[in-house]
This record gives structure tokens, sequence and C-alpha cells, in this order.
């Protein structure tokens, strides 16, 4: 099958990768350019674990074309952390126990940082809407919503340093 | 040595586990994260048919598509004898696991594994599947229990005699197995009983709902050696099931342990890694197979539906004077439901003088059942959960005091057999009496139920092996899959032994050819038999290290003593040495015999077993019959927890997946015996949104045989819900809910009936 040129920037480096039409991003990210991080669940947009941030805005890789990242810039999980530096929502999910197995673990980084990036001081259920497209199996969500308020006030405090 | 009652620096602790960092930054390489040089992708041709004779396999259009490597079929695998596995929790048989991971001769349910093949990129896997033709003779098929149990019924076996009646059958039969434990005398009992109770619970198949898809890669070498990369709960049990099934060495297989994204017992078996092997060994190349979440719902085990009839008898005071239950469980293509431990569950938590329990194993044309979180505990807890709370009501006691009336205690004889010792479940039933939860002002619309949950908890075969290395630090080694912090328990608890900070410490899953056999993770197992292991190899290690400062000294070493990570000379006798830490011994255990480690295998005794209850608040909306969930709190025995908030995170878990058992989950077929909702769209597991933050309570009653007292604590916690919910809904609504789950619909309809 034909592939398509592809020229983007994930994680701020440009990147440039060849697809065939029927490539997911998700595809793309895990088998041609080796960022497994974002995990596949269900290929149907339902559970959250590919969720990636295109152009400020949070997606399910699973649901987007690797042909249409043309021009785009995408965050996966693999650049939320600065070098060795974790992202408070990465710090305060291990600091609470937020995960148990971890596969659902990096679409939820992903999405909280994007609620963050949005609303900085997320109520409990708003946080909870926000995150109900990604399902987690293990932990009930309780230590989830704990470590996203967390580190909503975390970055607050640091904000406001 | 027991650390049970000492002062304690590490464990009761809650430090970050050790694979944390990789998990938050997705560096992490789960089942499906590996590849490998000249990888090429398998994928599976499945059954469209509920039931079907398979007349002929056409696969040369498929083999004949460039970039298709190979195809195989149930022609490739040895047709092996029927021959039971110990699979832990759940019963199994080789020959049905190699008919079930491929089909030979027949179909026995929508989605059953046909055929693969293997090709060099996912798209031409795929659209060589379509290349492949089946003719079918399909048959008629049977999907519920009770049809299934019944005298004209499909037959899918007709090699099954049902086993536990007398005298033996001389016609085959969907039911498998008979299984009866009765104590006392039953009739006696029920003429004593002032009031008698009599009532049904149903409940569909659910699935486990891991988030991470089966995933494997394969390899085989020319010389025959076979290498495995999964995603499973013991990377032994794919070693030694892909060898049965297909005809290997065990020592020419080396299974790695991918990191497990969530199992609750469906990844105790293998679908995919003997198909990779195959399709390995018979193109050359290493495969890749990923189950895609529709083959997960059609293809992998849910847990079984379930009929329960229940009939309870007792005084007027509550004292309960007999117990009957009749439990009917699916198990699927194959035999091997959890009748079984849902027998011996169903009143483990009564001190009945009088009862009995009957349990039958129906086979029918679904996915074959696979053990999920306390498998047969919870279908036997809705129905004698939710019976006790229609009898509380009717006896106008309340439905902790009938409880607490009839708990069992240290020297109740269970109903299936044993005596009780060590238990907590009268402690966790004073836990609720004293929380506030209990007494907490309700609304208009909103109610409030308990329930109570019992596992037995298993021990079992274990190794471990406790490294010293040059500077001080240490790592641990087990055999088991890390399924939810396992790797932090263990390294804490090797740190206490060793007494350094349990960052010193790190902790691996090693493969089975780096560590000892080590059963799967499974029924609650893993810090308590493998922590027990890692305990004792590290009190070897410090019996070591105690001799190597002793050498250094010149002193005996009866005269050193450890405290601290720190050899101190024992007393005035002994000398007068500065101490000396385990980096300094470390560092000279060149000069002092070499290298210091020890290695332990075991087959741990003594599991405690657990017991839970929870207490659940909603609110039903009569508008729409949706039920909200305002308040849970969990209390469970624990023994004792080694990093609370992972034994929290259990109880929330658990408590999670059965409320979604409770509330929503069920698998739907259409007419033509097809699974009608495979997806997580039309079966809907609980999202963040759904529920409040789940509290809990964790009481500590040590078990007396785990160094620390630990018990197993992540299966108790599924068994309460589904009854606590009903129970709520009836006090807040007024109707009694005996059907799951009691999704909106049925809501709707029940409060409709009350209302007309």
């Amino acid at each position: 099958m034909k592939k398509y040129h592809v020229s983007t920037t994930i994680n701020g480096e440009p990147v440039e990768f060849l697809c065939e039409p029927q490539q997911t991003l998700l595809d793309v990210l895990r088998d041609t350019l080796n960022l497994t991080g974002s995990k596949e669940g269900c290929a149907s947009g339902d559970c959250g674990a590919c969720t990636v941030i295109v152009d400020g805005r949070m997606v399910c890789s699973c649901l987007m074309l690797g042909v249409e990242a043309e021009g785009r810039t995408v965050t996966t999980v693999e650049g939320i952390a600065t070098g060795d530096t974790l992202h408070p929502v990465q710090q305060k999910f291990l600091e609470h126990a937020a995960l148990q197995c971890g596969f659902c673990t990096p679409g939820f980084i992903v999405a909280a940082k994007a609620l963050l990036d949005e609303n900085p001081n997320p109520t409990e259920e708003e946080a909870r809407y926000w995150l109900a497209g990604n399902l987690c199996r293990c932990t009930g969500y309780d230590k989830i919503i704990r470590a996203v308020l967390d580190a909503a006030s975390e970055m607050r405090r640091e904000a406001a340093e | 040595m027991t650390f049970i009652g000492k002062d304690l620096k590490v464990v009761g602790t809650r430090p970050i586990r050790p694979d944390g960092v990789d998990k938050v930054t997705g560096r992490a390489n789960f089942g499906a994260d590996m590849t490998m040089p000249g990888m090429i992708w398998g994928k599976i041709k499945r059954s469209p048919h509920a039931h079907a004779r398979i007349k002929r396999i056409y696969t040369e259009k498929a083999l004949s598509l460039p970039g298709v490597k190979a195809v195989v079929t149930a022609a490739d695998f040895p047709d092996i004898a029927a021959e039971e596995a110990f699979a832990g929790e759940a019963i199994m048989d080789f020959r049905d696991l190699s008919r079930n991971c491929m089909a030979r001769g027949k179909v026995l349910y929508d989605g059953h594994a046909v055929a693969a093949v293997a090709a060099t990129s996912p798209a031409i896997a795929e659209a060589a599947l379509d290349l492949i033709e089946i003719e079918y003779e399909v048959l008629p098929f049977v999907i519920d229990v009770e049809a299934a149990m019944a005298e004209d019924a499909p037959l899918l076996h007709d090699t099954l005699f049902t086993q536990g009646v007398e005298p033996k059958p001389s016609r085959p039969s969907n039911i498998a197995k008979r299984i009866n434990f009765t104590k006392g005398d039953v009739e006696a009992g029920f003429r004593e009983a002032d009031h008698i109770i009599e009532r049904r619970y149903t409940g569909k198949p659910v699935h486990q709902g891991y988030i991470e898809p089966h995933a494997c890669v394969a390899a085989v070498a020319a010389d025959g050696q076979c290498m495995i990369w999964s995603s499973s709960q013991g990377h032994f049990m794919v070693r030694q099931y892909c060898a049965h099934l297909l005809g290997i060495d065990i020592s020419n297989i080396r299974a790695m342990p991918a990191e497990i994204g969530g199992g609750f017992g469906g990844k105790t078996l293998v679908y995919l890694e003997p198909v990779a092997l195959a399709l390995a060994r018979k193109s050359g190349r290493p495969v890749k197979i990923v189950m895609t979440r529709e083959e997960v719902f059609r293809a992998s085990g849910p847990a079984a539906g379930s009929v329960v009839e229940v009939k309870l008898g007792a005084k007027k005071d509550g004292r309960l004077t007999a117990g009957e239950v009749v439990l009917k469980y699916q198990a699927g293509a194959f035999p091997g439901s959890p009748v079984g431990p849902g027998c011996m569950c169903a009143f483990a938590m009564y001190d009945l003088p009088n009862a009995s329990v009957t349990g039958y194993d129906v086979v029918c044309n679904r996915p074959k059942v696979a053990a999920y979180r306390a498998p047969g505990a919870p279908n036997a807890s809705w129905g004698v959960e939710s019976c006790l709370d229609e009898l509380a009501i009717e006896l106008g006691i309340d439905p902790l005091s009938l409880r607490e009336k009839n708990a069992a205690r240290d020297g109740t004889k269970a109903v299936h057999g044993p005596t009780w010792q060590n238990i907590g479940y009268a402690e966790t039933l004073a836990a609720v009496r004293a929380h506030p939860h209990w007494t907490a002002p309700l609304g208009p619309g909103q109610g409030r139920g308990i329930a109570s949950g019992f596992w037995f908890n298993i021990g079992g075969e274990s190794s471990a092996a406790v490294h010293i290395a040059e500077d001080g630090t240490a790592a641990v080694a087990t055999g088991n899959p890390d399924i939810g912090g396992s790797r932090a328990s263990i390294a804490m608890m090797v740190a206490e032994v060793l007494g350094i900070p349990v960052e010193r410490v790190r902790a691996i899953v090693a493969d089975t050819a780096s560590i000892g056999y080590t059963f799967l993770t499974g029924g609650s197992r893993v810090t308590f038999a493998t922590g027990m292991a890692a305990t004792e190899a590290a009190e070897r290690v410090v019996e070591e290290l105690k001799k190597r400062a002793a050498m250094m000294w010149e002193i005996s070493p009866e005269a050193v003593e450890w405290r601290d990570g720190m050899a101190y000379p024992a007393g005035p006798n002994a000398g007068a040495f500065e101490p000396l830490s385990l980096g300094e011994i470390a560092f000279r255990s060149a000069r002092t015999g070499g290298p210091i480690s020890a290695e332990l295998s075991i087959n741990a005794q003594g599991a405690g077993p657990g017991f839970g209850t929870h207490i659940c608040d909603v609110e039903v909306d009569r508008e729409t019959g949706a039920v909200k969930i305002l308040r849970y709190t969990a209390i469970q025995d624990v023994g004792r927890a080694i990093h609370p908030a992972y034994v929290e995170g259990q109880l929330q878990g658990g408590v999670t997946q059965g409320i979604g058992w409770a509330l929503n989950e069920e698998y739907i077929y259409d007419g033509e015996g097809r699974l009608d909702n495979p997806g997580f769209l039309d079966y809907r597991i609980p999202v963040a949104s759904d529920l409040p933050m789940i509290d809990t309570v964790l009481v500590e009653v040590p078990n007396p045989r785990h160094p620390f007292g630990a018990r197993g604590v992540g299966e108790v916690p599924i068994v309460p819900p589904t009854a606590a919910v009903a129970n709520a809904i009836y006090r807040a609504a007024g109707v009694r809910l005996r059907d799951l789950p009691m999704s909106p619909p049925h809501v709707l309809a029940a409060l409709d009936k009350s209302d007309g």
C-alpha cells in the first residue's frame, strides 16, 4: 500500500514519518516511532489509554489517522516530564499510589495535564467528569482523583510563588 | 522469626513503588510493547457461530497472499488427552485448554478460535483472515444455564457425563458436575425455625475488564529453544501450559514477564501464547499477537453467570437455624466454573448449625469462564447476603445485628469443613458499628445497605532471591508478575529484615530461567507467600552478614547482633568493636567468602482467610431508574497492611468492580447466540464520574502464619458490593432487585411494578 509522508512535531521535536492511509496516529506512535507509552485498550475511543494532546486539545490517538498529524504538534506521555523532572501530575500519581497495573496511567497522566492546562482549579466533580473518558479497572478512581486535585493545588502554589 | 507486634520502620509506611516512575512516564513495557528483529504479526480467525461442526478449512488462498508466512489450525497442535491441571482457583483440563486456544472438530461459542495467520504487517494478516474459508455445519446452541441443564438441551460435548451423582449417568449432559456440602440436620433445622424465607437471585456473566488486551510475542530458534514474552498472571504458568499444549520440553521455553495491564484472574490461563508459538515455529519468525477489545470480550474468560436459590430459617430473635443454597453456574464452553468455591463461600461467614449447599457446573455456548477476583464468591454472596437482608426486614431486626448474632468466630466450624482460627469477621462488624457512616443521616429517596464477603486466600509455591551488591544495596527477585504493587510490598519486607531504607532495595520480576518455580499471581497470594519466601531469604542473608562480621572481628557469629542494617557485638563479652554497616561487610565480601545472597523456594501454608463488610448509600432516580452511589465504606480484616495505600487501593478497586457488576455490566446475546456488546461502549464499566470516593477501614487481625501477619486482601472486596447496593436500593426505593445488573431499565421496571 502506498505510504504518505507526514511532517509533525512530537514532544517538542520535529518528526517525519511514512504511514499508510488507514494507520491511526496510535499505530504510528507505537509501531513506527516506538513511542509505546500510549496504549491501545479498545481502538474505539472508549478507554482513553491512548490519550495524547494535539495542538493543545486532548484526543484519543486511536481515533485520529496518522496522516492527520501533518503540521500538528503532538504531546504524548513521553513528553510530559521535563527531562528528569516529573510533571506534578506524575509526581502526585506516585505519592498517592494512584496506579496499580499502570496500563491506563499514561492516558490519565496526559488527560489530567490537559485538564490542569485548561482549568487550574477543578472541583472534584469537574475532575471526575473530565476524566470520565479514561477507564481504570484497578483503582476505583479514588486515588487518581486525589492525585489530580493535589497536583492542581501544588501547581497553583508554584504559580503563586 | 516473626515480626508481628514488633516496632517496624518500613512495613506499614507508604513509600513510592519501585516501578512507579516507569509507569507514569510511559517507559514500562507491557505485553504489546515488545518488538523483535524480523518480527511478524499474527491474527486469529474466529467462529461466527455459537455452535457448529467444522467440516473443512481452506487455507490455500490465505497462504498465497504476498506477505503471509504461516497459517495454523488445530491440525498444527497435538490432539492431547484429558488431564487436569492445577490452576489455582479454577479447574482446568489441558485437553479443554488446547481446544479453547484452537477449536478442533467443533466451535463452541461465538468468537472461538478456528485458525490463525502470521504476516509481515497487521493489515496483511487481517486481509489473510478473510481469505480463510471455513465450511460449517451449524448446530443448535444453548446460552443460559437453566436451559443448558434441561433434558432436551443441545449437547456441547457427547463425552461429558455428570460427575458427583449416583448412579453414574448413562447419558451425556451439559451438567459437568454436581457437588454438595452438608452440615448438621437441615430438615430439623428448618423445623426449629420460627421464620423461613426462600428466594431466587440471578446474575449475568461479567468480564474482568482489564484495560490491557491479551498480548504476546513468541520466537522459536532453529535448535528448538523458545522465548515467550507475554502479559500474564504467571509466566511459569505460560511456560508449563505452552509446553504441554505443543509437546515441547519445559526447559526449552523461556517465558519472560511483561508488565501486566490488569488481570483480576482473567490472565491465569493462555489464549494466544500457544498459537503464537505454533506460528513462530512454522514461519521461522518471531510472531506478535495482540487481541482487539472485541476479541477480549468474545473469546477470553468472563466470570460465570448464575442462578442462586437461597432458603434461610431463623428464630424470632434472628438466630439462624438452617440454610439451604442451590448454585447453578455457567462454565462456558468447557467445564470448570468456580461453583466449588462458590459453594464453600456461600455460608462461610456464618455460624450455621444446619446447612446444605449444592452446586452445578454447567457448560453452554459461551466463552469458557476464567477466574475473576474471588471466583464464585460474588455469585453466592449476591444471593445469601441479599436474602439475609430480606430476612432481617421480615424479622424487624437491623441487618448489622442479624450478622453480629450469626457471625463466624474463632472455633466456628464452617459448613464446608474447616474450623476457623484467627479470623476477623466479627471485628469488621464491630468496625461498622463504630463507623460514623453507619449512623449518618440520609435524605429522602436515599437508602443504606450493608453486606459482607469472604475469601479463602491461598499460599503455595514461591521462590525469591535476595542479592547484596558490593555497596550494600540489595536486589530481590521473585517469580510473580506484579499486578498491583507487589514489588513495593516485597521490597519493603526485605528492607525491614535487612534494616535498610526501602530505596536501597531493588525489586524485580525474574523470568522462568532466572528464579525458581513460582505459582501464578492469583488467590491474593503474592504478598503472603512470595513475601514469606523473600522475608526468609532476607533472614538468611542477615545470618550470613552476621557470620561475615564475626569473621572480620574474629569472634563467634552468635556474638553478633543485627540492628538497623549494622552488625554490633552482642554484648560486652563479645568484645569492643565499632559496628559494621551492610556496605562495609559487602565491600569486603570477597575476602570473607564471596558474594552474599540467598535464594529460597517454599510451599507457603497458612494463608489467613479474609472477611469484609461494606456500607453503601444510594439514591434512586424514580424517573430514570438510575442508581447513584452516594457514599461507600469498605471495612476489611487485612491481617497486616504492608503498604497501606496499595491495600486501600485493592479495596477501592474491588468495590468498584463490584459496583459495575451490580449496576451495569452484563453479557448480552442476540437470538443467534452472538455476543451483542463486545466493546466498552455497550459493556459499561464504572467511570470516574459514576463514583464517590471509596472510604476504607483496614482492620488488622494478624495472620500468625506470616512473618508480618499479612493476609491476602485483593479478592474479598469484590464480594459484598452487589448485595450491599441491592440492600441500599430497597431502603431507598422500596423495591427488591433480585436480578443483576440493576441497570436503569431493570430498576425502572421494578419501580413501575411497585407503583402499579
